[in-house]
């Protein structure tokens, strides 16, 4: 094997050498047998021993290896990489908000309590929803708590034959995955030529099986949904509701509310619209809002303000609770940074973000149609779909090819081969924090990229990138002989 | 062209299957394994499952996603395959010599219903021009 | 407007223009009119930077931290000392404003240090494969049970009603939602009741027998008789542990875990109230396509360089879609980095030490309280770390708040899930708790004779 890009821990480890020392102990020894007995562990983990300097390395040289939005755009569809401020950081680490245990007496904990309580409360304020539960750790985690709410509802109407949940064919995967893990069946509603939810297909699956429907808006295509009223109206009617799945919600904050469009549930993925850094995927935070015929089920503990004071209400007050759905109250750490974005955004500032995403995504995408067909007609929302189906057939250069020579141009790349009914899909998301300059360099590299296909051919991207540790990896003989930890006995 | 041997008979979703004596050997058609691109892992039924004639119970995944495999008839499975634990490769080598199931047909009447050499021959050269 | 968007008036009104619009209400024309927003979000209003430091720091000093209270107190999350390098390693931009590892090239940093912390995991569990990690232990625990079930087509769980009172009523929401019966099996002196739980067992319905080690109460499990029971009953024996305590005990792989999940806070994550920090899950190897999560792999680039990437993709979402194995998309990553640097800060060595640390203090508090005559060990006879059950002839809530008085966070009050521990008093040890404070907590607990 050639020369590695970075050792392992395990390969730079040497015995006897340790990055930290404990004070020494001021109580008296015991024996570990003596306390444990058989469970005593013998054999000792084969962790890392290497001295604070060396570790600091390890990891500074493998942060390099990164392409992050501090280096960067970072224009990958449907995830609004936008830039995560550093206040924000600063905020989650104030020892008032990361050294304080989660089971703490409610009144040594009242700044705590009020910071979420109001999150929650704002998050509901720019949503249109009558409550929020900031638990769920994840956007899937959101989902999935939303469509056991939604099954709450059902059940506790006596309506047991409510099993299906219908999901656009342009729908992220994990809204299939979480109405599955739910227990509910999917049914999947075609998308029309516009890349919209096909109404009068969607009509044709309404029946009383139908428990509910899981809608993206704008849609994975970068599209209001121009049917709105008439698609929530029509799963109402049925007597289903319906879920707002908040992927996209960067587009419409302080402009849209789903609450008013006809959403009865939805989830938010504050590592998205709401700043806080995505740390190479994750901890995120997917709280869910939700209208008032759904607040019984919320799970517990529920944030309360009474005679004068935060409480952790449990279940004996909220006896329809689903439960719980994880331990403690969610990711406090990153409800701090979105408290402070938000705050630090104001009303005005909140509504800027949707309109300046939306003007940056716009200005890109009208510059790029000269190179590219768009899979939308007419203006775009925060995010667009470039068809990158006609440059293979003319060149045989895949998107993958496009993404891979961005990266040598200093960028990340978009979304590729997403959604699935664009073929060779490139999914661009500028978000609102890029300058026009960024846009403007980032239109130029592709400018190039596209001359060169034609005028090179798939040949002269192979090879690409060649500006980075690695080059392509070999993933067939990763999943095929897979190897998910280090082997020590190669040394 | 992908290969489409004579003596197999085939379904729409690219299941090879052949009989003799009541016992059939089905596995991927030589189409298949090329659509899905590198097969990485063959997910294989319990042997003793009785299937249903369109039941999915074999899942092929390669690099590019997971397929799920349709019995192209109904029964009961008495053998799979173990080699392709190993070595799933062997699928995109010769995917009509490396079966994935053997099965006791419950009804032989059903292989009727599927398709012949020259039919399913026709059915691979229209997909393959919709693919130029 | 903001501080967080370049753009100028100019620039706007020259990109609208190039665009061809009046004005952005334009890319909203596809609104109904009635649901577009006249007015603006009713927020408070913006604050500057030092407007909101000020404002931050007036809610954070609302908060009494562990800096200031000596905690005693455990029960699912931990005080333990994290080195000053863990959190200049994950305030680096390159870690913290990445994205998940989709495009290997720009993010082999991330896909490193989800393998070793893999080859971490599953050095401290016994275990031969880990994933990227999970949100947090209960919801974890929950996985691991639905993934049980669906691996012995069972419809059964018995959880060990000494597991952590809130994972068992994640585990609960969990198994409702999926259509599965979550079932609890009684303990006796401290450990789970093996023989109540064999009769359960003996039904040969149950998916997973799922038992903490060291339990809610501290207590550690005789698990190797614990896994030989769920064996012979053809379910899946599930450990829920702590990271941490795996450094002084026995790694449940050894005594026959099927799967191995827990909360990993213990290990570089700061209390934050109870989150973020991570959970993780660990199996053997015909498990593995079956894990929820993500999972790195070690592979070959073009020129045969030692190359990481996500693998064994076709179990997860954005492939598999409704017949994914979860729908778990993120991990905890972030928190995985800090506790991969804090793991390799330790080493095998300093874990042992906190370990040796931790028993020594747990063993002098434990003492010198049953020395006041107020409080009498509730499981004297079966082994316990980090976390003691101690019987108190004085209310609980009563002496935790004179604790507090006393600027001391005290234990947790049992009674609150236990109502046969009405009076147990579940006290934390770590590392971090000096003699000084020990002694203050001994004077202040057993000051009140009555």
């Amino acid at each position: 094997m050639k020369k590695t890009p970075m050792d392992t821990l395990f390969e730079t480890s040497r015995p006897g050498r340790s990055g930290f020392t404990l004070p020494d102990l001021d109580v008296p020894e015991v024996d570990c047998a003596g306390i444990l007995g058989t469970m005593c562990r013998e054999n000792s983990p084969r962790l890392p021993e290497m001295a604070e300097v060396d570790v600091v390395r390890h990891f500074t040289g493998l942060s390099k290896m990164n392409f992050s939005v501090d280096d960067g755009f970072y224009p990958l569809g449907s995830c609004t990489m936008k830039y995560n401020p550093k206040l924000n950081e600063m905020a989650a680490r104030m020892p008032g908000f990361s050294r304080i245990h989660p089971l703490q007496p409610e009144n040594t904990v009242q700044g705590a309590l009020e910071l979420m309580h109001s999150l929650g409360a704002m998050l509901a304020e720019i949503t249109g929803m009558d409550a929020v539960t900031l638990q769920p750790a994840a956007g899937a985690h959101g989902e999935q708590t939303g469509l056991m709410l939604i099954k709450a509802w059902h059940e506790s109407r006596g309506d047991m034959k409510r099993t299906k949940i219908i999901v656009p064919d342009s729908a992220h995967g994990t809204n299939p995955a979480s109405a599955s893990v739910t227990g509910f069946d999917v049914v999947e509603v075609p998308s029309d030529s516009e890349g919209m939810v096909d109404l009068e297909a969607l009509k044709g699956l309404m029946d009383d099986t139908v428990a509910g429907l899981m809608l993206t808006n704008p849609n994975t295509l970068g599209i209001f949904e121009r049917h709105i009223l008439e698609l929530t109206e029509t799963i109402h009617k049925a007597g289903g509701l319906v879920y707002y799945d908040g992927a996209n919600a960067n587009a419409i904050v302080g402009k849209v509310r789903p609450g008013d469009m006809g959403f009865d549930v939805l989830h938010l993925n504050l590592h998205k619209t709401f700043s806080t850094p995505h740390g190479g995927g994750g901890p995120g935070a997917g709280p869910v809002g939700v209208k008032a015929q759904l607040v019984p089920f919320l799970p517990v503990p529920v944030i309360a303000f009474k005679d004068g004071a935060y409480h952790l209400e449990g279940q004996n007050v909220h006896p329809k609770t689903i439960g719980r759905i994880r331990s403690f109250y969610g990711n406090f750490g990153v409800l701090v940074r979105a408290y402070t974005y938000i705050m630090s955004l104001g009303p005005d500032g909140v509504r800027d973000v949707a309109e300046m995403a939306v003007l940056n995504a716009n200005y890109l995408a009208k510059r790029l149609s000269a190179l590219y067909p768009m899979a939308h007609k007419g203006h775009c929302m925060h995010e667009f779909v470039l068809n990158g189906g006609p440059l293979k057939a003319e060149t045989k250069v895949t998107s993958l090819d496009v993404a891979k020579a961005l990266i040598d141009a200093g960028f990340h790349p978009p979304t590729v081969y997403f959604p699935l009914i664009v073929p060779e899909a490139l999914m661009v998301e500028p978000t609102e924090t890029e300058s026009r300059e960024t846009l403007d360099r980032f239109v130029e590299a592709m400018e190039t990229i596209v001359a060169k296909a034609r005028q090179e051919g798939p040949e002269a991207f192979h090879d690409l990138p060649l500006t980075t540790p690695v080059s392509r990896p070999d993933e067939t003989t990763a999943a095929r002989k897979p190897i998910l930890t280090w082997q020590f006995d190669q040394e | 062209m992908a290969k489409v041997p004579e003596n197999l008979k085939y379904t729409k979703d690219h299941e090879w299957i052949s009989v003799s004596d009541g016992v059939g050997v089905m596995g991927i058609t030589d189409y298949a394994q090329q659509a899905m691109g590198d097969v990485v892992y063959v997910e294989l039924p319990e042997v003793g499952r009785v299937v249903a004639a369109a039941e999915d119970f074999v899942v092929v995944e390669s690099v590019k996603g997971a397929n799920d495999v349709f019995s192209p008839v109904s029964g009961t499975v008495t053998e799979v395959n173990e080699a392709l634990d190993e070595s799933p490769e062997l699928l995109n080598e010769d995917a009509y010599a490396n079966w994935l199931v053997k099965m006791e047909l419950s009804d032989e009447g059903e292989l009727d219903g599927l398709m012949d050499a020259a039919a399913y021959t026709k059915l691979v050269e229209e997909l393959e021009a919709e693919n130029e | 407007m903001s501080r967080y968007i370049p753009a100028t008036e100019d620039e706007r009104r020259a990109m609208l223009e190039f665009v061809g619009v009046e004005s952005v209400d334009e890319f909203y024309s596809d609104v109904p009119g009635q649901v577009l927003q006249k007015e603006l979000p009713r927020l408070p209003k913006a604050l500057s930077e030092p407007e909101m430091i000020r404002h931050l720091q007036g809610l954070s000093r609302r908060n009494k931290n562990a800096d200031d209270i000596p905690c005693f107190l455990g029960a699912g999350a931990y005080d333990h000392f994290i080195p000053a390098a863990v959190d200049a390693i994950v305030s680096r931009g390159e870690f913290t404003t990445s994205y998940t590892p989709y495009q290997p090239e720009v993010a082999q940093g991330t896909l490193q240090a989800i393998f070793q912390y893999q080859t971490m995991v599953c050095e401290l569990t016994g275990m031969e494969v880990s994933n990227a990690s999970m949100y947090e232990g209960a919801s974890a625990t929950a996985e691991a049970a639905v993934m049980a079930s669906v691996v012995s087509k069972r419809t059964h769980i018995l959880v060990a009603k000494n597991t952590h009172p809130q994972t068992r009523e994640v585990i609960r929401t969990y198994c409702w939602s999926r259509g599965l019966t979550c079932e609890e099996a009684p303990w006796a002196d401290g450990r789970l009741d093996r023989k109540a739980a064999g009769d359960r067992l003996a039904k040969g319905d149950v998916a997973a027998l799922v038992v903490q080690s060291p339990n809610f109460f501290g207590v550690v499990e005789d698990l190797e008789a614990l896994g030989a029971l769920a064996h012979e009953n053809g379910a899946l024996f599930v450990v829920n542990t702590d990271l941490l305590t795996l450094g002084s005990i026995d790694a449940p792989g050894k005594y026959g875990a099927d799967i191995v999940v827990g909360d990993g806070q213990s290990a570089g994550n700061s209390l934050n109230f109870g989150g973020p920090a991570f959970g993780f899950i660990a199996v053997n190897k015909p498990l593995m396509r079956r894990m929820p999560g993500r999972i790195c792999g070690q592979t070959v680039d073009r020129e045969g360089r030692r190359t990481y990437v996500l693998t064994l993709q076709a179990r997860e979402q954005h492939i598999r879609r409704e017949k994914a194995t979860s729908n778990i998309c993120s991990n905890q990553n972030l928190c995985i980095v800090a506790a991969s640097v804090y793991l390799s800060l330790m080493g095998p060595k300093g874990l042992r030490e906190i370990g040796r640390q931790i028993m020594a203090k747990t063993a002098y508090a434990v003492e010198a309280l049953e020395r006041t005559g107020k409080f009498t060990r509730a499981f004297p006879k079966v082994p316990a770390f980090r976390e003691t059950v101690l019987l108190c002839d004085e209310p609980v809530d009563r002496l935790n708040g004179r604790l507090m008085d006393a600027g001391i966070l005290g234990g947790y009050p049992l009674g609150r899930d236990y109502p046969e521990l009405a009076n147990g008093w579940l006290l934390a040890v770590t590392e971090q708790r000096t003699k000084e404070e020990i002694d203050r907590l001994v004077a202040v607990a057993g000051g009140d004779k009555r």
